[in-house]
């Protein structure tokens, strides 16, 4: 195989491992973030109003990192710096 | 991750069609609002009712962290609210893309977000009090308080991009690989996650902003605790 076949086919599994993986973590975190505050929900109802908004800021935190990943991976399919030394 | 489209040249400058949505999303707002307030009555109206409705539910978000500062607020943080409200559902109107799509806009939002905390911040408490809070509570905390509002500047930045990004090339990869009608449902999701966005954008610049604005009261609380 050329030097073209060996980065695309690494930079794809490297793009998609990445996606994978930068979405399972978060993932995990936000299912972590949810029940406990559904936890504390449930103990204390008046307080909805402060739980869940801390809830949606820290969601949103969360979230922020799946999202650096998706940038990144975009980068690396689509607009790949180190492209330029390959193609002279 | 197709380039913006340049709409024409002025000069030096291509206008690229973010901008011109933009100008277009800044018509409706201001020319619907004109309209809307131009017969008020104490007895109002179904239109008037849903516009004061939506006020007082932002006047109450922002009454939840700055009980104090409701009136300094409540403009800005109001205007990105509804502004990034129709900006990101402005995607779903056939032929325009949101302009929160694009990097150069939520850039510019977040450094308006990160010079308004410092404004609320110096106008509130005065110069030297402000600076202050940047050294506590020790001096060597200062590089990390600096690391952390540039960092959530272009977190704040990115998250909205890549949110609005991400929806609006999903439903473009569907639509390429599916067929016509077969996104719509992600079109239902992207007024949802338009709608959370908008929200958790507009308040994460309000808990900015409240920060910058009672770091310095939590020390001033501290150190009358500890006079007394």
């Amino acid at each position: 195989m050329n030097d073209m076949t060996w980065f695309t086919t690494l930079s794809t599994l490297g793009a998609v491992l990445g996606i994978a993986i930068g979405v399972t973590c978060p993932a995990l975190a936000m299912g972590k973030a949810i029940s406990q505050a559904l936890d504390a929900l449930a103990r204390q109802p008046e307080a909805e109003k402060s739980i869940m908004r801390a809830l949606f800021i820290g969601l949103a935190m969360i979230e922020s990192l799946a999202i650096y990943v998706l940038v990144i991976v975009l980068i690396i399919l689509f607009r790949n710096p180190l492209l330029a030394y390959l193609v002279k | 991750m197709d380039a913006i489209g340049v709409v024409f040249q002025f000069g030096p400058f291509a206008v690229t069609s973010t901008v011109v949505t933009t100008w277009g999303v800044m018509l409706t707002l201001g020319v619907f609002s004109w309209f809307a307030t131009r017969r008020l009555a104490v007895d109002p109206g179904p239109l008037q009712a849903a516009l004061e409705g939506a006020v007082s539910a932002i006047e109450e978000a922002i009454r939840g962290f700055l009980p104090q500062h409701v009136e300094l607020v409540l403009p800005f943080v109001a205007t990105l609210w509804i502004y990034v409200l129709v900006a990101n559902l402005t995607g779903l109107i056939p032929g325009l893309h949101s302009p929160t799509g694009d990097l150069s806009v939520t850039a510019g939002l977040a450094i308006l977000v990160f010079f308004s905390v410092h404004w609320f911040g110096l106008r509130g408490e005065g110069f030297v009090n402000y600076l202050r809070h940047y050294l506590s509570p020790t001096p060597i905390m200062a590089p990390f308080h600096i690391i952390s509002e540039i960092s959530r500047t272009v977190a704040l930045a990115v998250r909205l991009f890549g949110n609005i990004m991400s929806l609006e090339m999903a439903a473009l990869l569907v639509l390429v690989v599916a067929g016509p009608l077969v996104p719509v449902p992600l079109l239902m999701l992207h007024i949802v996650e338009a709608l959370v966005q908008a929200y958790i954008f507009g308040m994460l610049a309000l808990v900015y902003i409240s920060g910058g604005i009672q770091s310095q009261q939590i020390v001033r609380g501290k150190k009358g605790a500890g006079r007394e």
